[in-house]
């Protein structure tokens, strides 16, 4: 029985390998696939099933503590589930945005199955125990990512999003594995548990060695969080590439690079033992401070909605990355767990905001806060939903998005970096600038010239409706993640 | 569980209404603002609280079960009312029923958008008064910027977006500024505090249980928070020099947003500095004495000055509510049975008046579409009750007796002159009550021009009596005044009551 229910614990990452390969069967017998309905509903069904499961298991308490599997390789726990839960939301959301987006579209197949391989590659990075499961995974999540920027393949932006997107991802993949083939050869290991265990001799032995290694991973990750001095890949991808894809990587493609950063940083290099060698609460302290006033300030100068959103998702960054600078072994886990808390909720409102974006373009109504001038008289609801995400983005209380950002600086003053949780408060209060512009856009001024929309696109307003109405029930309901989460951040210690 | 039920009453009807095709939605929005008015109204009738609600008094409605946890903090849903924040309740469904009836004339585009942020708005002020833990309290206190950012920006006039973006920019960087400075006092009272409810902070404050944080002594920790809430308050309040958004909002915004707003948005400042600093922070209040009495004077004289100075209706009212809140700060200062609670009685007795007022103006410029005093003389004889609701209005703010106006300043200026804890009391008192000159000579002269004499106003429409449904409204209003000055004990036991506690500390006095 042990056997079964092991295997029972990988049925997130399970659900979306099984209902990708269910399109490849759908594609070889049907090439081309006119029943566009039945290719959105088995990804957004494989991935609801993802994130219920992950759900039941997580608030079951089955993984707790951490299941090891395939000899200690992968490993099942609170944290591994919170993010597959996040990973199953944004797909599924993603997946029944797209029906309607990408109606008139070539190769929709191949567009899904992209989507769910490259979920699956994210729900390994969060259950990654060893480096080398960390690069197979991160490969197996990013490849996939690189093809659907491109997706458009007629649209010159989003072609060259793409090549932009994967000469910067591969440079940044050859990094992070050489800085894993450098702790490998400090540590002798790549068991991030053992890592740690040879952290101590490692620092004292090869501290050099030891210390460039870890600054090179933590480059990697920063690359896959699009957080500053690594980020200028960002705003091009998600402008250039399909909204809704947009969504998918800022929400779930960041989650995932923070649940590696996360693992391989608490559990791999302990603090206490690798200062020496180089501190990297510190490196991610300045990471941090950058990343949020550097996508804030970016955000505001924009004159188009989706580039706009791109610099506010590397703002976004910043604050998560409180999570890892004002780590401190002795705090329980609360910051780290309100990292998790606050990339939860942000994958509902976040995804929710481009998917408003992709129904803009579906409608074509322009890039620019002038197109949305007057777009509340002709959708109400949808805009209702988008000021939503703006405000709660903005950090207030309409939405989850007050109580994440709450629990970071709260936790951060508690673990003694008041500073920290001031810089955060007040790029959030400047924050609030940039969101309203799309707000007073939408409701307050008048369109430059009377325009039509053409139709109601069912899916894609079910998805951005739901994705709102999440994000406010978030507000009280939160309750229902954050001991959990708090338990996993503990647990990870 | 009444209060979440009229939360939630509000916040259906307005879902229904944002959805409901406009022709239908004045009649809805009336409908759903019904029940909760009647449920207010028999809350006051069946009230059974006594003392104050964050000094364990007996809490009335009270709701309480844990929300979240955060280290050692737990964030718990409380709700429930005592005698200082059920009148705020009962004058926010009243105030809103009516400011709803009075747009039937003024809102003639976007109707279902409209109604519905009027409820969305009364749902978010019942939380503001009913909310008994800060962070729920914050919650409801931020959502009451975001419909009224939107009825001031897309109904209002032609300046309204510059003045929606100033009134949302001052007030939310204010609510930062007293979202720091509680939290400072949270974290100062360390393990003595399990929460972030209001009744634990308050008690804990006041058995002088803060203590320092990080190099901050506890004096000095309590000061800057005072200094910090005081700040964030007072710009909601608002006094002198936190008022320049007040004109332009106010001006700008739709004659029912104007109600809302100086009739209950006005008294979330007062009525957060009383529950905060004025409760929390005696001693504080205490060494600041004679500063807050200084801001407080300056607010009721320069304010009266600048309404005087003004020639547009709107702009009049506008400014007086600065010298009126004046009044309110003066009161609480004064740290006596009857300046705390004559301060509590004018925030419900102001917002009728000024809602009053308000209204009338509005009636007045549906018809004549001009607001400028020099521009009308003698509309008393085209507009007879209007005018006649006029007087009573201006009557009532400048204190005639048997009108709520007078009642609430007889008791501040009581209070005021017997405080032992500001020192030169009469001196200030004596100041202030000059400002009640000066109110009375811009209503005056502004009556005499607008009102009286032979009738001019060179129009190519007509210009008649107000329509019915214009004039309920401000025929109940001033009932409401009248029942409120001449039987004041309606609200002000409830009220005095619930502010015993907050004077006994600092020795009190009538």
């Amino acid at each position: 029985m042990e056997h079964v229910s092991n295997w029972l614990l990988l049925a997130p990452a399970g659900a979306f390998v099984v209902s990708a390969m269910l399109l490849f069967v759908i594609d070889s017998f049907d090439p081309e696939s006119k029943h566009d309905t039945l290719l959105a509903a088995v990804t957004t069904a494989g991935a609801t099933v993802a994130m219920v499961v992950s759900a039941a298991l997580l608030l079951s308490g089955v993984a707790d503590p951490g299941v090891e599997l395939f000899g200690g390789q992968l490993v099942v726990d609170g944290m591994s589930l919170i993010f597959t839960f996040i990973f199953g939301s944004v797909t599924a959301l993603v997946g029944l945005a797209s029906a309607d987006y990408i109606e008139d579209l070539p190769h929709k197949a191949e567009y899904y199955l992209l989507v769910l391989l490259a979920a699956t590659g994210m729900s390994l990075m969060a259950s990654a125990n060893s480096l080398a499961v960390v690069f197979v995974a991160l490969e197996l999540a990013s490849l996939p990512s690189y093809a659907l920027v491109a997706y458009l393949k007629t649209n010159r932006g989003s072609v060259e999003a793409a090549l932009k997107y994967f000469l910067v991802g591969a440079l940044s993949s050859s990094i992070l594995a050489y800085g894993i083939s450098l702790v490998y050869a400090a540590t002798g290991s790549l068991l991030l548990p053992d890592v740690a265990a040879a952290a101590g001799e490692a620092t004292d032995l090869y501290a050099g060695v030891f210390g460039v290694g870890i600054l090179m991973v933590l480059a990697g990750f920063a690359f896959k969080t699009a957080s500053v001095p690594f980020h200028f890949w960002a705003p091009e991808a998600y402008e250039g590439a399909p909204a809704p894809i947009s969504a998918f990587l800022s929400s779930a493609s960041k989650a995932a690079g923070f649940v590696v950063a996360f693992r391989v940083f608490v559990v791999a290099f302990p603090i206490d033992t690798v200062a020496a060698s180089v501190d990297w609460v510190l490196a991610f302290q300045v990471l941090a401070v950058v990343t949020m006033t550097l996508g804030n300030f970016a955000a505001a100068t924009q004159e188009n909605v989706k580039r706009m959103l791109a610099y506010s998702s590397i703002g976004h960054a910043g604050y998560v990355l409180i999570a890892l600078a004002a780590f401190s072994p002795g705090t329980e886990g609360l910051v780290l767990g309100s990292g998790m808390i606050h990339l939860l909720v942000y994958g509902f409102m976040n995804t929710g905001a481009f998917l408003f974006i992709a129904l803009a373009e579906y409608w074509d109504v322009g890039r620019t806060f002038r197109d949305y001038n007057g777009l509340a008289k002709e959708a109400p609801v949808a805009c209702v939903a988008m000021t939503v995400f703006m405000f709660s983005l903005a950090g207030l209380p309409v939405g989850g998005g007050f109580i994440s950002k709450y629990y970071l600086f709260a936790g951060a003053v508690g673990a003694g970096f008041w500073w920290l949780a001031l810089v955060g408060a007040v790029n959030s209060a400047l924050s609030l600038f940039y969101y309203s512009r799309v707000v007073k856009a939408m409701w307050i001024d008048e369109p430059d010239e009377p325009r039509d929309i053409e139709g109601y696109p069912t899916a894609l307003y079910a998805a951005v409706v739901t994705a709102a109405v999440v994000t406010v029930v978030l507000l009280p309901g939160i309750l229902i993640f954050d001991n959990a989460a708090f338990d996993a951040a503990a647990a990870l210690l | 569980m009444l209060i979440e039920a009229l939360i939630a009453l509000c916040l259906v009807g307005a879902a229904v209404v944002f959805l409901a095709p406009n022709r239908f939605a004045h009649k809805l929005a009336v409908g759903f603002s019904l029940p909760p008015l009647v449920i207010s109204l028999y809350m006051y009738f069946a009230f059974d609280g006594s003392g104050n609600a964050l000094l364990g008094g007996d809490i009335a409605y009270e709701t309480f079960t844990q929300w979240l946890q955060l280290g050692s903090y737990t964030v718990n849903y409380h709700m429930g009312l005592d005698g200082i924040s059920l009148p705020l309740v009962v004058l926010s469904t009243i105030l809103t029923t009516l400011a709803i009836l009075s747009a039937w004339t003024p809102i003639d585009e976007r109707q279902s958008q409209f109604y519905g942020l009027m409820l969305f708005l009364e749902a978010s002020l019942i939380g503001v008064f009913g909310a008994l833990d800060f962070l729920l309290w914050f919650v409801f206190w931020e959502a009451v910027l975001i419909p009224m950012y939107f009825l001031i920006g897309i109904w209002g006039g032609p300046r309204r977006k510059y003045a929606a973006i100033k009134f949302f920019v001052y007030t939310n960087i204010a609510s930062i500024v007293m979202f720091i400075g509680y939290f400072a006092l949270v974290f100062g009272l360390g393990d003595s505090v399990s929460s972030t409810g209001l009744p634990e902070i308050a008690q804990a404050l006041r058995a002088g249980q803060l203590g320092s944080l990080g190099i901050i002594g506890p004096d000095a920790l309590a000061l800057g928070a005072f200094v910090a809430m005081f700040l964030g308050f007072a710009v909601k309040v608002p006094v002198v020099p936190f008022h320049t958004w007040l004109p332009d909002a106010h001006v700008e915004a739709p004659t029912p947003a104007s109600v809302m707003l100086a009739g209950v948005l006005l008294k979330m400042g007062t009525y957060a500095l009383l529950r905060f600093n004025f409760t929390m922070l005696p001693g504080q209040a205490e060494i600041l004495a004679i500063p807050i009495a200084v801001i407080a004077v300056i607010s009721i004289i320069y304010g009266a000055l600048l309404a005087l100075a003004q020639s547009d209706l709107k702009r009049i009212v506008a400014y007086s509510s600065v010298s009126s809140m004046g009044y309110v700060i003066l009161g609480l200062i004064a740290y006596t049975v009857y300046g705390v609670g004559g301060a509590t009685f004018q925030m419900v007795a102001h917002g009728l008046i000024s809602g009053l007022l308000f209204m009338t103006v509005g009636v007045i410029y549906n018809t004549t579409h001009t607001r400028m005093v020099g521009d009308m003389a003698g509309m008393a004889e085209k507009m007879p009750v209007t005018a006649g609701v006029f007087v009573a209005g201006a009557f009532a703010y400048m204190g005639l007796p048997l009108m709520a106006g007078f009642a609430a300043e007889l008791f501040i200026f009581l209070g005021a002159f017997e405080s032992t804890v500001l020192p030169y009391a009469p001196l200030f008192t004596a100041v202030a009550m000059f400002g009640i000159v000066i109110v009375a000579g811009y209503l005056l002269w502004a009556m005499q021009r607008s009102l009286f004499g032979p009738f001019r106003l060179e129009t190519d429409y007509e210009i008649g009596p107000a329509a019915l449904h214009d004039v309920v409204p401000l025929v109940t209003l001033v009932l409401l005044i009248i029942l409120l000055g001449s039987a004041p004990m309606v609200f002000f036991e409830s009220i005095q009551d619930a502010t015993l506690d907050i004077v006994a500390t600092l020795g009190g006095g009538i």
